[in-house]
C-alpha cells in the first residue's frame, strides 16, 4: 500500500479494504509505520513506537482472514493511544518523567484491550501533558508536540499526541482522555474529529486517573463513522471502574444514515457565545446555519461551572500525586509543577461546595434538556496559539493562554455529557472545532449531527501532506 | 465577588496551608505556586458566593 493510498482512507476505509482481501493488514501497517518514520518526528505525536508488536497482531489479523475467520470490525486499523492508557509489556508514562521507574503495565487497558479484540494494530503511545494537567501539549520531559498543520504552533492537549497523530496522517484512529476538554481541545486545533462520550459511557481501568471525578476516555479519528466505532467496540459495562455505567450497549455506527429529523438543535448562548475570537463564533454559525438551528439558548452559571471543574480538578489531580509532589516536586514539569502544588491547598470545604454546585447544574441542564436534543458550541476561544505563547488576546483582553483554550470545554465535561469536536472546513485557515452537545447518554444524536454536516462538507478532518 | 485577597495575603496562605498540608514549597516555585493559588482561590470565592438550596448533595455517589 503506498503513503497516498494509505493517507486517503479513514479508518474504517482501510478496515474494509483489508477484511475484503483487497490489500493486508501486514501492508496497512507497514503504511502507517511508514508514515510515522517519515512524519513523526516533526510533529513529535508519538513517545514509543511498537513496531514488532504491531507487525505481529497485523500477522494475526491477515491470518485470521486467510483461514476465513471474522478478523473483526476495525481489522487491521492502526491506532495509537494516549500514554496514559496502560499498553502491557511497556510503562506507561502519562507525560512525566517519574513514572518512569515504575514497572511495565502487565495487561492492555480495557479500551485499547476492546480495540484490539476488534481486529485493530496498536502501533504506539503519545505524548501528553503530564498527567494530562494542560491544554498544550508543551511537554517539558518529551517535547511540546506541534501542530501538524503549523508546526510553529501548538497541539492543544492534553491529548496533544492523539491529535497530531491523526492530522498528520500518522494514523487514522487514536485514543485520548477528557476531563476539561483534553480530548476536544487538541482536536479543535489540530482539525480532526474528537468525541467525548457521557462521563462513564467507556471504562477508564488501566488509565492514570488525573481528577476522576471528570475522567473520560474518547476517541480522536478520520471521521465521525472512525469515532462512532470506537465507541461501539469499547462501551460496556466494567465492574472495575466504579463509574462505568451499566446500561445497555448502545452501537451509534449504525444510526449515523439517519439524518437530524426530530432533532431540536440551538446554539448557546451567553458564557459559550462570549470571550473568544470572532473566527470561532463564525464556525458556530456556520454550523448552526447549515442545519437550520436559529434558536439560542443559555446554560445558566456555565462560568461557575467552570470555576467548580477547576477547584475540583486541582484537588483531586494534587491528591493523585501528593506523596511524589512532597517528596520530589523537581521531578514534575515545571508547567504542571506549581499548578499541583497549588491544588493541594485548596480546602475542603471549596471542594464539597463544588461537588454540590455540581448536581445543582446538572438539574438545571436536565431542564434545558427537556426543550432541545443537541446543543452547539464553539470548542475553542480561538485557533492553535505559538509554542510557548503564555498569553493570548481573546475579544480584546489579553488573558492566559493555557487555561483559557478550555473556557467551552470544561463547563460541559463538568456534568459529563457527550460531545463531538467537529473539525468546520475553512480552506487556507488554521483549523477549528465546533463542539455537538447531547443529554446524557445521546451519542447517537450527537454523532448523527456530526455524520449530516459531514455529508455536506461544512465539517471535515484536515490532514497535512 | 470582592476584589479578593493581595499577593501578600495569598503568599500567608500558601506558606500556611503548605505547612499544615505537609507540602514543602521550595523557594523557586513560591511565586507560582502563589499564582496559581490566586487563580483557585478566585474560583473557590465564585463557588462559595452561590447560594444553594439546603438539600443539594454533593455529585458523587457511593454505593456500598
Amino acid at each position: 500500500m503506498d503513503a497516498a493510498d494509505y493517507l486517503a482512507a479513514d479508518g474504517l476505509g482501510l478496515a474494509t479494504a483489508v477484511r475484503a482481501g483487497r490489500v493486508s493488514a501486514r501492508a496497512v501497517t507497514e503504511a502507517a509505520l511508514g508514515r510515522i518514520s517519515a512524519r513523526g518526528p516533526a510533529v513529535n505525536a508519538f513517545t514509543t513506537v511498537l513496531a514488532e508488536r504491531a507487525r505481529a497482531d497485523a500477522d494475526r489479523v491477515d491470518r485470521a482472514i486467510a483461514s476465513g475467520r471474522d478478523a473483526g470490525s476495525l481489522a487491521g486499523l492502526p491506532f495509537a493511544v494516549k500514554d496514559l492508557f496502560d499498553v502491557a509489556g511497556i510503562t506507561t508514562l502519562a507525560g512525566s518523567k517519574i513514572n518512569r521507574e515504575r514497572p511495565p503495565a502487565a495487561r492492555d487497558a480495557v479500551a485499547v484491550a476492546a480495540l484490539r479484540r476488534a481486529g485493530a494494530v496498536l502501533v504506539g503511545a503519545l505524548n501528553m501533558d503530564e498527567y494530562a494537567y494542560g491544554f498544550t501539549t508543551e511537554n517539558s520531559h518529551y517535547g511540546p508536540v506541534r501542530n501538524p498543520h503549523d508546526a510553529t504552533r501548538v497541539a492543544g492537549g492534553s491529548s496533544g499526541g492523539s491529535a497530531a497523530a491523526v492530522g498528520a496522517g500518522l494514523v487514522p484512529l487514536t485514543l485520548g482522555s477528557d476531563t476539561n476538554g483534553s480530548v476536544r481541545v487538541p482536536a479543535s486545533l489540530c482539525g480532526v474529529f474528537g468525541l467525548k462520550p457521557t462521563y462513564g459511557r467507556v471504562s477508564r481501568t488501566g488509565t492514570t486517573l488525573f481528577a476522576g471525578s471528570f475522567d473520560h476516555v474518547g476517541a480522536l479519528g478520520r471521521s465521525v463513522r472512525d469515532v462512532s466505532a470506537a465507541l461501539d467496540v469499547m462501551q460496556g459495562p466494567d465492574p472495575q471502574d466504579p463509574v462505568c455505567t451499566t446500561r445497555p450497549l448502545e452501537p451509534c455506527l449504525s444510526l449515523l444514515g439517519e439524518g437530524i429529523d426530530g432533532l431540536r438543535i440551538a446554539v448557546l448562548d451567553g458564557h459559550f457565545a462570549r470571550g473568544g475570537e470572532p473566527e470561532v463564533f463564525a464556525a458556530v454559525a456556520r454550523v448552526a446555519a447549515a442545519l437550520g438551528a436559529s434558536r439560542r439558548v443559555t446554560i445558566p452559571e456555565a462560568h461557575r461551572a467552570r470555576a467548580a471543574a477547576m477547584v475540583i480538578t486541582a484537588s483531586e489531580g494534587a491528591n493523585a500525586h501528593l506523596a511524589d509532589l512532597k517528596r520530589r516536586p523537581h521531578d514534575f514539569d515545571p508547567l504542571t509543577r506549581d499548578r499541583f502544588l497549588a491544588g493541594a491547598l485548596v480546602p475542603a470545604a471549596a471542594y464539597v461546595q463544588a461537588q454540590r454546585f455540581r448536581a445543582w447544574y446538572r438539574a438545571r441542564v436536565a431542564e434545558l434538556f427537556g426543550e432541545v436534543d443537541v446543543l452547539l458550541a464553539p470548542t475553542t476561544p480561538c485557533p492553535a496559539p505559538r509554542i510557548g505563547q503564555d498569553r493570548i488576546v481573546l475579544d480584546g483582553v489579553e488573558v492566559l493562554t493555557r487555561p483559557n483554550l478550555g473556557v467551552y470545554t470544561q463547563p460541559l465535561s463538568f456534568i459529563g455529557l457527550p460531545v463531538l469536536s467537529a473539525p468546520v472546513t475553512r480552506p487556507g485557515a488554521l483549523p477549528l472545532g465546533v463542539q455537538i452537545v447531547g443529554a446524557p447518554y445521546r451519542e447517537a444524536h450527537v454523532l448523527r449531527v456530526g455524520a449530516l454536516l459531514e455529508a455536506k462538507g461544512v465539517v471535515a478532518a484536515v490532514v497535512s501532506a | 465577588m470582592s476584589d479578593g485577597p493581595t499577593p501578600e495575603e495569598l503568599g500567608a496562605y500558601v506558606d500556611e496551608a503548605a505547612k499544615r498540608v505537609g507540602v514543602p514549597i521550595a523557594p523557586e516555585h513560591r511565586p507560582g505556586v502563589i499564582q496559581f493559588t490566586g487563580v483557585l482561590i478566585a474560583s473557590a470565592v465564585l463557588v462559595m458566593e452561590f447560594p444553594l438550596p439546603d438539600d443539594v448533595e454533593p455529585a458523587p455517589v457511593f454505593r456500598p
